[in-house]
């Protein structure tokens, strides 16, 4: 179980990025964020995202149209 | 996440000329998500991308003399001739329809975006001549931005890793 979970589900680009980058502001270092979302292009953009800003993309898989990304806060 | 201008952060320019609804849409998607990798984002508005730091936004999208606009309508993908996107009540049309498109398909408005990189630190920068030339008064543009010239955007650029010009 993930400290937090981001309901994205409905948004697209860039709004699932922008709300992760706040939720992620306010966790501590070493959290792990969880995020839904419906918008197909967020799988490489979460890949990109956590490449540039050095948070890791733990996990990210897709059932039923919905894309699950796991990510843990490095910085 | 925004560091101060002193930072080590990597750089992103934007120049942004057009103030279209659906040309605003580039800059801002680009500087929002950039200021939220990380990036210093600033973005100097010149000529009709002016527009874009109004107090009030009124964006419009036309689809005269812009044949690649073409919107989905009964399962298929129609555009519009000039002749009757130039009729009265044509253009505001296209953008109701382009807005309830927006709206259904979980896009952000554009005054959403541009809280956001008010939010996100992003450097907001509007041009001195295109006010003058215009005829635009200071106060009818958000308060919290800067005002300045083209040597300003070429400082900025030096400095950045991406430079854009939208």
């Amino acid at each position: 179980m993930a400290d937090q979970q981001l309901d994205a589900k409905g948004l697209n680009c860039p709004l699932p990025i922008l709300r992760a980058k706040k939720a992620i502001k306010g966790m501590e270092t070493g959290a792990t964020l969880e995020i839904e979302a419906t918008d197909p292009g967020a799988v490489k953009d979460f890949e990109a995202f956590c490449r540039v800003t050095g948070n890791e993309l733990l996990d990210s898989n897709e059932g039923d149209g919905v894309y699950k990304f796991l990510i843990k806060k490095t910085g | 996440m925004p560091e101060e201008n002193t930072s080590n952060a990597k750089s992103m320019s934007l120049i942004v000329t057009k103030g279209s609804l659906d040309w605003a849409y580039p800059p801002f998607i680009l500087a929002t998500t950039a200021a939220s990798m990380g990036l210093d984002v600033s973005m100097f508005f010149t000529f009709y991308g002016l527009g874009l730091l109004q107090k009030k936004m009124d964006l419009e999208v036309t689809a005269l003399g812009n044949p690649a606009m073409k919107m989905p309508m009964a399962g298929m993908h129609i555009g519009m001739p000039n002749l009757i996107a130039a009729m009265p009540g044509v253009g505001s049309m296209a953008t109701g329809m382009m807005k309830n498109m927006i709206e259904k398909k979980g896009v952000a408005s554009i005054e959403e975006l541009r809280e956001e990189a008010i939010e996100g630190d992003v450097r907001l920068i509007g041009c001195q001549m295109t006010l003058d030339l215009f005829e635009i008064k200071r106060d009818t543009l958000l308060d919290n931005i800067e005002i300045a010239g083209a040597a300003t955007y070429v400082e900025n650029a030096l400095e950045a890793d991406i430079n854009l010009f939208i």
